[in-house]
């Protein structure tokens, strides 16, 4: 029982994560990768984060895949239905990326001390941890600064996005 | 063990008398809004099934049911499906969250009248009423149809907007209050009737109520379905229970949001000048219940009220509402919110 | 495992998601069945479609999905900060005003240069 949970949840993820990049229609694919931080928000809750795990909706499943969304519809979906035949030099890069990524997780894992998969977000210590209050009073009290360098972040991007998709008046 | 079981039991009897709840009101909802359409526009309204019509919402069940259910068939099957059911979940999810009552004894045994008291309630019910969207735009997407394209785009476009908004007053609530947990804020609000966030937060209560209105697709704000310019909007294609999916999901997002503004900025199910007792019993938490449903209807009836007061916005009218008027306001609320309590707290005075 | 809270949260996605299922399943063995043509052809007020509906859309849409983002961003930064905003005090109302400031900023950017326009 303890495990349990953990693992549903897990096989539920990476069949979701295996449907986003086989699906041949993107907008399925999105579907399933809303599901995927559906999932991932459900590790954080089990991890204790529950500030995270909801705000791992807000934005992800929230707002960047509506804008996902978005941009596959803006795109003419019938010239893609039919993506077929050898993959070509990216795909190929990509595939060899994928492997490598997957060795270093493996080197890593398999150096890497007592690997516990027993979630811990019914311990209370860590379960308060999660808790909004206590992110803000560290994001606050202690890393002001980033927070402050963060706005002027989002600031650029506010400014890129509008010189991308406004167009210059006359 | 014997305490996990009975816990696992006792919220899943709450949980499961909860959505039978909402789901009456839900149908009456439908009804209710018929009737006052009809006497807004002098008219009776439907009184055929039953007396004054009050066995309607059954008629229309048992007619949902047995109409044909079919596929267009260019459209995308699976989406076409799945598509209502994420808008009726994306709406009945938030259940879990809203504080039906206080507590209540029953069996020797305390019982909440709240599904789930999370940490993070408030959040919770954003994250999923943000997820609503999906089910629109995926619906009128997949039905292959021009006018449900247009509609579900709309919807998505308006949705993000007024999310925004919506966000801002609760920030301003939540300098007040410093929690999360919505039954902890409307123990908070109890006691004298100007203890009720309403009064304190005149602006963000605004701000929250024009965009409820907008998350809702309630009138002024409904362009997702505006009939006279897309036909049905993004149900256009549907037909049947998926149809009717689609309508139940809109009606439960009315319902549950008109409970989350009685308990946020009404008191909830909170009784004014009347104190919390220690040992709650049977009644007590029937009391707080029944105000709270109280509250409630009368909330939903403004919105309905509204719908057949007000016409329809023009899309770019919507957007500026939005974007230029509600997010000024709510960061100038915030503000002004913040800039009080630290005048309050430094005079010693506790809100 | 699950913290305790979080379980009739489970126990609701269980039963709404149950309901939902089970009545559009029943709504399909229930219905009746009769093939035409014209009833599965899409809709377009009488008139013969014409082309698809899978088409781009306006850019419009785009730009508000890409503001979204940001501005969702910044709100989301604030809930922490409103939670402790009473042990926060002074410190903490200017550190948000700085923000505040910045996002005002972008706002006012957009703003001028067109882009929250709806032409």
């Amino acid at each position: 029982m303890q495990s349990f949970m953990f693992i549903l949840l897990t096989i539920v993820t990476l069949f979701s994560a295996l449907m986003v990049v086989t699906r041949k229609n993107p907008v399925a694919s999105i579907l399933y990768l809303v599901l995927v931080f559906f999932c991932f928000a459900g590790f954080y809750v089990m991890l204790g984060a529950q500030f995270l795990a909801a705000i791992q909706i807000i934005v992800y499943a929230g707002a960047i895949m509506v804008l996902f969304l978005f941009v596959v519809m803006l795109l003419n979906l019938r010239d893609m239905d039919n993506v077929e035949g050898k993959p070509n030099a990216w795909q190929n890069l990509g595939i060899f990326a994928g492997i490598g990524m997957g060795l270093v997780i493996l080197a890593y894992l398999s150096g890497s001390p007592g690997m516990s998969i027993a979630p811990v977000g019914n311990n209370p210590e860590v379960y308060a941890m999660g808790s909004a209050k206590y992110l803000g009073k560290a994001l606050f009290m202690d890393f002001v600064l980033p927070f402050e360098i963060a706005g002027v972040l989002l600031l650029a991007a506010v400014v890129g996005a509008v010189a991308l998709a406004k167009k210059k008046r006359a | 063990m014997t305490e996990t079981i009975a816990f696992l039991i006792e919220k899943s009897i709450v949980a499961a008398g909860f959505f039978v709840v909402v789901l009456g009101v839900v149908a009456y909802a439908t009804l209710g809004e018929r009737k006052i359409a009809g006497y807004f526009q002098d008219r009776h309204g439907p009184n055929r099934a039953g007396p004054w019509g009050i066995l309607q919402p059954i008629a229309d069940g048992v007619k949902f049911f047995a109409k044909e259910d079919f596929i267009p068939d260019r459209a995308d099957k699976i989406l076409f499906v799945i598509a209502p059911t994420f808008t009726f979940m994306a709406a009945g999810f938030i259940m879990a969250v809203i504080p039906f009552g206080d507590r209540l004894t029953i069996f020797g045994r305390e019982v909440l009248l709240q599904i789930a008291d999370i940490n993070i309630g408030i959040l919770y019910i954003l994250a999923i009423s943000g997820l609503g969207a999906y089910g629109i735009v995926i619906g009128g997407w997949a039905s292959n149809n021009k006018y449900s394209l247009m509609g579900g785009i709309r919807t998505s476009g308006q949705l993000i907007s007024y999310e925004i908004a919506m966000g801002l007053a609760i920030v301003a609530l939540l300098l007040d209050h410093g929690t999360m947990s919505l039954r902890t804020i409307v123990m908070q609000q109890s006691g004298a009737i100007w203890h009720w966030s309403v009064f304190t937060h005149p602006i963000g209560f605004m701000i929250f109520l024009v965009s409820a209105f907008a998350e809702a697709s309630r009138m002024p704000f409904d362009l997702p379905e505006a009939e006279n310019e897309l036909v049905g909007g993004y149900h256009t294609e549907y037909s049947s229970m998926k149809f009717g999916l689609f309508q139940f999901g809109e009606y439960t997002h009315m319902t549950l949001a008109s409970g989350l503004i009685i308990t946020l900025y009404f008191g909830g199910w909170s009784i004014p000048f009347v104190p919390i007792p220690e040992n709650p019993g049977i009644l007590w938490g029937l009391l707080t219940f029944c105000a709270f449903w109280a509250k409630t209807l009368l909330m939903m009836f403004v919105f309905m009220w509204v719908r057949w007061t007000l016409p329809r916005f023009r899309y770019d009218q919507l957007m500026n509402l939005g974007w230029k008027k509600l997010i000024p306001l709510g960061i100038f609320n915030i503000v002004l919110t913040a800039g009080l309590l630290l005048v309050f707290q430094s005079m010693g005075l506790t809100n | 495992m699950l913290p305790r809270d979080f379980i009739p949260v489970l126990i609701t996605f269980l039963v709404v998601g149950g309901f939902a299922w089970i009545t559009l399943l029943a709504t399909h063995l229930l219905g009746p069945k009769r093939y035409s043509p014209e009833k599965m052809d899409t809709y377009e007020c009488g008139v013969d479609y014409r082309d698809d509906a899978r088409s781009r859309f306006s850019i419009k849409f785009y730009l508000v999905g890409v503001l979204f983002v940001i501005f969702d961003l910044e709100v989301v930064f604030m809930y922490p900060w409103a939670v402790n905003f009473r042990e926060l005090g002074l410190f903490g109302f200017a550190s948000m005003g700085v923000f505040l400031v910045i996002l005002t900023i972008g706002l006012l950017y957009e703003w001028k240069k067109g882009a929250l326009e709806w032409e």
